[in-house]
């Protein structure tokens, strides 16, 4: 027990702090602790959550991605384009049309940071322009509603009605984003790529020496970022049902805090997917949250910004050195 | 090769050169290591020794070689894949570990290598870390993150990774650098097991006195050349320094009586809880006082205080005859006191800046002209003064400090200390990662200032070197100075035997 507390101290942290927030406004706001708030809360976190898995793989190897939310936009439109073209498709070819395509711009980040050694929050600000820039001037900041009637469809994974009539429904996008986490884990933790990873992240040198292929580490990681910024635009067309080019603009730095918080470090080699889920559930309910008891909406970024500050200014101190002294004192 | 051979040796070069550029690093040079041997590989700062090591684990590949011979079997080009594979090891001094990663996977990280995927087994790898620390003979918390653990524990990491790839020759860079004498003796232990169970080691390092203790047989480099092979037995300190740079050492007590000089600092009665306690030290103006003693024993945290990092519980301290009460290390400065760190590398010094820059840091409110910015002739005229004065080896001023050895790094951290025109110098640990050559050049100037009259504390781990270089020697244990030495009336063997008992 003591280990677990050792090796996971943020995110036992998070979850106990999660966990008395949950307390508060089940008390506080009698709708948050319903099944209808929580399957909602579900459906409109899936998005993130698929995208910040794939940050955390890149956080882990000492990078960071500024350009995925567009890189999402990307995907969609030109996704929406070609599938139209091809007569519609269906959610297989979806799948790996989007998928492949995400992989592919991550793979381009991946090459501009290896091939010509430019740091990649330098790279992919730079892409992240390039690719709004391209979409907004070929889309004319004009939206598609004529989609794929697949894509639009509602698909849900669970239903249930309640006795006042109330229906709580699970959509494909929350098994989707199961998935994505769960391979995510996968990669990381169970396989030799992941943990390479790691240490790519922790030590590039170290890791170099040791005879890691640097080029391919970078190319894994940024194109897992790639492929789940390409599921996370598909999914994110089937919640909304149409593409919109900016509405995906600015949801990267939101994303990029919540996996912070989660306890990944911004130097790599750190970093769980418990963490990541966490970080991002912790900012989602507490935005939900502050709906719920009526606070304006303006003050959720304010309160969401604090939180986060106050998170990682303390996550630095190591409670149990704090107490290893009290203990020496009495 | 004969099979007698191959029974006998772990490695044998022969002839082996490597130039870079116009550089000729070695010079036809022989190297032979036997199996289980302890073996010593001496030379100077840039002497090849390096060179030498990239040669036997494929990362350079040399000129031309009559014979490269590992584990008995002939080789004619080496890859870093086939030499560790046959069983050779390097443990670099930055030692190439992963400070988030648990032991257990620093140790067995070598596994995880490569670009087919495998599934990771937690289980088994954590068993196999434990029984190589076994063989090791060492206890650790296998899933503790390695940078919980401190310096020494993660240098049997490294030793540990080495053997978990079967490593039956390890290359050692300057495993003790940043190790107590404790730890060293530790480490050395570990190293005598494996020679035991038959790892040959090949030792870098720049402490002769371990050396000594630890080699069977030293080969000796100098500039790219092969000085020779000796057996340590009947080997003097003295004989090796002389070895690797090629001239005579002065090695002597140089110990004097200062009976007329002024008191330049005194302390008396200073504690400070948990640390060092009713500790009465007097320097006098132009003495070098050795401390020495335990790590733990106190020594930085009473230099600590000294500068005014941290304040004293109780007792006094007096500079030049006034009362001395330090609020802040700029204060300090100030009242002229000068600390030269332990750890030069990451306290000392600004690696990404310049040598000029890293030279006037400490003085830049000197340097401002009228218009209140820096003026840069100023600042040139006080780089080159001290450039000349210490005789550091540069190539410009404006180039990053990180280019300079360890030794004229030390000079320059000297020199920063040195413009803000000090009253007393603390040197703490100046020569770790230092060469013999240095180490004489860093003493000659300490010695030159003190004959100009500054007070010197000179803080060290290694007893020879208080020995040699102090007027006075003070011993420090649990906090408390213990005794006070006259090097002309101790040898070196006592005092090792008063602070090690």
């Amino acid at each position: 027990m003591r280990d677990l507390m050792k090796s996971y101290t943020i995110e036992v942290r998070l979850a106990v702090v999660l966990a008395l927030i949950c307390v508060g406004l089940s008390i506080a706001a009698p709708q948050f602790a319903t099944l209808p708030n929580a399957t909602s809360l579900l459906n409109n976190s899936a998005v993130n959550l698929i995208w910040a898995v794939g940050l955390l793989v890149v956080l882990i190897a000492g990078g960071i991605d500024i350009s995925f939310a567009v890189a999402s936009s990307v995907v969609q439109y030109v996704a929406a384009k070609m599938l139209m073209a091809v007569g519609g498709g269906n959610w297989v070819l979806g799948f790996l049309f989007c998928g492949s395509l995400g992989i592919l711009l991550g793979l381009l980040n991946a090459w501009l940071i290896h091939g010509f050694r430019i740091i990649s929050i330098v790279v992919t600000i730079a892409t992240f322009n390039a690719f709004f820039g391209l979409l907004m001037f070929f889309s004319g900041g004009r939206n598609i509603y004529n989609l794929p009637d697949w894509w639009t469809a509602r698909i849900f994974i669970f239903e249930h009605e309640n006795a006042q009539g109330v229906w709580s429904e699970l959509t494909l996008s929350v098994a989707v984003m199961i998935g994505c986490v769960v391979a995510t884990w996968a990669l990381i933790r169970r396989t030799n790529i992941g943990r390479q990873l790691y240490a790519f992240g922790d030590n590039p040198e170290g890791a170099r020496r040791a005879g890691v292929n640097i080029a391919v580490m970078q190319g894994v990681a940024f194109g897992w970022m790639g492929l789940m910024a390409g599921i996370a635009g598909l999914c994110q067309v089937n919640i909304v049902k149409e593409v919109v080019p900016n509405a995906l603009y600015g949801r990267e730095l939101d994303v990029l805090a919540a996996v912070v918080l989660g306890g990944a470090r911004l130097g790599g080699g750190k970093g769980t997917i418990l963490g990541c889920v966490l970080g991002v559930m912790f900012v989602a309910i507490t935005q939900n949250g502050l709906n719920l008891l009526g606070v304006s909406p303006f003050a959720f970024q304010m309160i969401i910004g604090a939180a986060i500050l106050i998170a990682i200014s303390t996550s630095n101190i190591d409670l149990s050195q704090v107490l290893r002294k009290k203990e020496v004192r009495s | 090769m004969t099979t007698a051979s191959a029974e006998r040796f772990a490695l044998r070069l022969h002839k082996v050169s490597k130039a870079f550029g116009g550089v000729q690093a070695l010079n036809k040079v022989d190297f032979e290591v036997r199996a289980g041997e302890v073996h010593c590989l001496a030379g100077e700062n840039g002497c090849g020794k390096s060179t030498l090591i990239k040669v036997v684990t494929g990362v350079h590949r040399p000129e031309s070689a009559d014979l490269i011979e590992l584990f008995g079997q002939r080789i004619d080009r080496i890859t870093p894949v086939q030499a560790r594979e046959l069983g050779v090891s390097v443990i670099w001094q930055d030692l190439a570990l992963f400070p988030h990663m648990s032991v257990a996977e620093n140790i067995a990280f070598d596994d995880l290598v490569g670009l087919r995927p495998k599934s990771v087994r937690y289980g088994e790898m954590t068993t196999r870390a434990g029984k190589v620390l076994e063989r090791l003979g060492v206890r650790m918390e296998l899933g503790a993150p390695l940078h919980s653990l401190p310096i020494a524990q993660r240098q049997v990491v490294a030793i540990a990774r080495a053997l978990m790839n079967d490593a039956k020759l390890i290359f050692m860079d300057e495993p003790t650098a940043s190790l107590t004498q404790s730890e060293t003796d530790r480490l050395l232990d570990i190293v005598r097991k494996l020679s035991a169970q038959g790892v040959a080691i090949v030792f870098v390092s720049h402490r002769l006195a371990e050396v000594l203790e630890i080699a069977e047989r030293v080969t000796v480099v100098r500039d790219g050349n092969l000085v020779g092979v000796y057996p340590t037995e009947g080997m003097t300190q003295a004989r090796l320094g002389e070895l690797m740079t090629g001239h005579h050492i002065e090695n002597d007590v140089s110990a004097r009586d200062l009976p007329d000089a002024p008191v330049a600092f005194q302390a008396r009665g200073l504690s400070r809880h948990g640390e060092f306690h009713d500790v009465d030290l007097t320097i006098k103006a132009g003495e070098v006082v050795g401390l020495t003693g335990l790590i733990g024993a106190g020594r930085t945290e009473l230099a600590h205080v000294m500068m005014g990092m941290r304040r004293a519980d109780s007792g006094d301290m007096q500079l030049n005859g006034a009362p001395y009460r330090p609020k802040s290390v700029r204060a300090a400065i100030e009242q002229g006191m000068a600390y030269v760190s332990e750890d030069r590398l990451s306290l000392g010094l600004l690696q990404k800046q310049s040598i000029a820059d890293n030279t006037v840091i400490s003085v830049l409110r000197k340097l401002t002209s009228v218009t209140g910015l820096i003026s840069e002739s100023r600042k040139a005229d006080l780089v080159r003064h001290w450039i000349k004065e210490l005789g550091v080896k540069i190539g410009a001023p404006e180039d990053p400090i990180s280019t300079l050895s360890g030794g004229n790094q030390q000079k320059v951290v000297l020199a920063k200390w040195l413009a803000t025109d000090p009253k007393l110098l603390i040197l703490d640990s100046p020569t770790v990662g230092v060469d013999v050559g240095a180490r004489a050049g860093i003493f000659r100037i300490v010695r030159q200032l003190a004959d100009e009259g500054l007070a010197i504390l000179l803080i060290s781990d290694e007893v020879t070197e208080v020995m040699h270089n102090s007027d006075r020697i003070l011993h420090m244990a649990d906090g408390r100075i213990q005794q006070e030495y006259d090097p002309r009336t101790i040898s070196v063997p006592q005092l090792e035997e008063r602070i090690y008992a």
